[in-house]
């Protein structure tokens, strides 16, 4: 990376700028539960397995699909196969991919601001300023980050929400592959309120949870289903976002700081006045 | 050492130093290696397991076991404790060390180390590694400021000597200022994870418990290393002095232990002490033998008057700190299997070697124990009188 004075200048102006703004920050961060972004309704009671949205994933990207078992670094979703053992007519399909968590972990834990969640929904990832520290791998409760540890300077790769397809109006190429309906594309609120009402019009064909209503604070992609989501091997999370754990103590740094370094100079100056003090009464 | 206390401060250069030399080497060889080859390559790492001993050991236990640095430069310059001197120099290049160790290994750990500065452009306000990264780049040189002078004494430079005797204080202040802040956000790191960490080891308050251990452990590791270089290098220990440190760190584990047992009940996360099986009994090890035990160790004062026992109980605590930090990242925190890869493991020795071949030298031809100071000053050594000095040695062995 090369960079003159001037852009020098910039970006050091911009960072001190943001350090300004950090109420601002947190109010962004918070409005990313914007009634206008967008998400993905996955029914597992319609889903029938054919796997066509994982090939249309791939071959957006130039990809040929390989038979994989789970998400990996060219893998950005997945469908696998829930089956009871004892009772074969109790099973279900589980499309796995990014969930696009409405306050990401992986966006607060990133270091140089490499993940970040867009006001359109999808949380993306500059590739670009990456520094390789992994954090957003250990930070996501999904474990959707994966990595290219075959390279030799590695990218995390995982689910992008198609961000350049809705840049351009269109849907999600997973979204656009789907024959039997069992995805679908649409306003987060929206979604929602359809997936309650898809519940309460048939509570025999699900279990009354959207998984993803408040799962880590929401998120973008949400399921309904029949089986319950643990089976399918949905984490059991908090309804508390997980940068809301972090924001408290990170907000406080800097007053710290001058809390510390306030009581260390008083207290330099106390001992050393009494060391003074007892100096004088030696010497009388 | 110096040459007008020849019985008393020199030695060969013997096989342990050769040894370190050795293992530091390979070290760094086999780094290169895998900067050339990548992390794939070379070790255990997986998709579920993004961090391993680099991050556990290196890093994480590395900066908290240099705590010390700012604690004993806190004493003698804030709270004018100057009795605490003669520790002071090994303490703070024992700091300096650990966080240059630290800053390498996270280059040998990142997938784009060449990349690193990046996040002196790209902020990220709300990353608990962005402010750790800041504040061990700006420590690091805060530390190798505040060692500087053992090597403008050396070689008689008094210009810059006196620059930095002009800001030492503002930089112990700064050094405080700046310990307090990343030994907490290592602890912040895992408040993000509480999916990750097991509830024993999991805690609101991470931040402060981090900070509060890093400070018994980095006191700790003050005895620890002062003990072993008094065999190493031949200088006596100050046993005196080692027992007034010795006799802060109940204290503060005293403080560590109420906070970590009254956020653990509080919480309601305190039935997992019997319940969860292998975590339990690690948890009672550390609580028990790494906290408990070396407590009252060290607040009897025939204790901390025999080298010895002063030193296995400040090893405890050492011991306790490795295993808190292996817990909370590694051992209780819920991810992929891993068991390391050897050159992940020869590395991590490789890092140690370096930092106990750069100490070795540097209390050999540096005034690093201050009693040597004065005579360091008054006569340079020259490569012959250090030879003359080596040979004559083995007589007196």
């Amino acid at each position: 990376m090369t960079m003159d004075r001037r852009d020098f200048l910039k970006t050091t102006g911009m960072g001190l700028s943001s350090l300004m703004v950090i109420p601002g920050i947190k109010s962004k961060s918070s409005s990313g539960n914007n009634e206008d972004s967008f998400g993905i309704l996955y029914d597992a009671t319609a889903c029938i397995g054919c796997r066509e949205c994982e090939n249309a994933c791939k071959d957006r990207r130039g990809l040929t699909p390989q038979g994989e078992a789970d998400l990996n670094a060219d893998t950005w979703t997945i469908v696998k196969l829930y089956q009871n053992q004892e009772e074969n007519s109790d099973y279900s399909f589980i499309k796995r991919n990014c969930m696009h968590c409405v306050d990401p972990a992986c966006v607060s834990a990133c270091p140089v601001g490499a993940m970040q969640k867009t006001a359109e929904g999808p949380v993306i990832y500059d590739e670009t300023i990456c520094i390789g520290c992994r954090y957003c791998m250990a930070a996501c409760p999904f474990d959707v980050p994966k990595y290219e540890w075959d390279e030799v300077f590695p990218r995390v790769q995982k689910c992008d929400f198609c961000a350049d397809r809705l840049r351009d109006g269109e849907i999600p190429a997973c979204v656009a592959a789907c024959k039997v309906g069992a995805i679908k594309f649409g306003k987060r609120s929206d979604l929602l309120a359809e997936a309650h009402q898809r519940i309460q019009d048939n509570p025999e064909r699900y279990i009354n949870y959207v998984y993803g209503e408040k799962e880590v604070g929401g998120t973008s992609v949400m399921y309904i289903s029949k089986v319950p989501f643990e089976k399918l091997g949905l984490p059991v999370l908090s309804s508390s976002s997980l940068p809301s754990l972090t924001w408290p103590w990170m907000k406080a740094v800097p007053g710290v700081a001058v809390v510390v370094a306030s009581l260390m100079t008083f207290l330099y100056w106390i001992t050393g006045r009494k060391m003074k003090i007892e100096s004088v009464k030696v010497e009388e | 050492m110096a040459t007008t206390l020849p019985k008393k401060n020199t030695q060969p250069i013997g096989a342990g130093t050769i040894g370190m030399a050795f293992f530091a080497l390979l070290g760094l060889i086999l780094v290169v290696y895998r900067w050339t080859v990548g992390l794939g390559a070379t070790t255990a790492l997986t998709d579920a397991r993004g961090w391993g001993i680099w991050i556990s050991f290196d890093v994480l236990c590395g900066i908290a076991l240099a705590a010390g640095a700012f604690s004993i430069a806190g004493i003698v310059y804030v709270l004018h404790l100057k009795e605490f001197y003669p520790i002071l120099r090994p303490t703070v290049l024992t700091g300096f060390l650990g966080y240059a160790l630290a800053a390498f290994a996270i280059m040998v750990d990142l997938g784009f180390p060449q990349r690193i500065y990046y996040m002196i452009f790209n902020w990220n306000v709300h990353s608990p590694l962005f402010e750790v990264g800041w504040c061990v780049m700006i420590y690091a040189t805060v530390l190798a400021l505040e060692i500087s002078p053992i090597v403008f004494e050396r070689f008689n430079m008094k210009a810059p000597l006196k620059i930095i005797r002009s800001i030492t204080i503002p930089l112990v202040i700064l050094g405080i200022v700046l310990s307090t802040m990343h030994q907490s956000s290592l602890g912040t790191l895992f408040v993000l994870m509480p999916h990750r960490v097991h509830p024993l080891w999991y805690s609101g308050i991470l931040p402060i418990l981090f900070f509060v251990s890093a400070i018994a452990a980095g006191l700790g590791m003050v005895i620890v290393e002062s003990t072993l270089t008094g065999f190493g290098l031949n200088h006596k220990t100050d046993t005196k002095l080692l027992g007034k440190v010795a006799k802060i760190i109940p204290f503060v584990l005293g403080l560590y232990l109420v906070l970590k047992l009254g956020d653990l009940f509080i919480s309601g996360d305190g039935a997992y002490i019997f319940s969860s099986g292998n975590l339990s009994f690690l948890f009672w090890a550390e609580v028990l033998i790494n906290i408990i035990i070396p407590m009252v160790l060290l607040s009897i004062p025939s204790v901390r008057r025999k080298p010895m026992q002063m030193f296995a109980a400040a090893l405890l605590v050492v011991v306790g700190l490795l295993m808190n930090r292996f817990n909370i990242s590694l051992v209780a925190f819920s991810a992929g299997a891993y068991m390391p890869s050897w050159l992940e493991l020869f590395v991590t020795i490789g890092m140690i070697a370096i930092g106990a071949l750069v100490f070795t030298l540097a209390a050999r031809y540096l005034a690093v124990f201050s009693h040597t100071t004065e005579e360091k000053t008054k006569s340079s050594i020259s490569d012959g009188s250090l030879k003359e000095a080596v040979s004559s040695n083995p007589s007196n062995k």
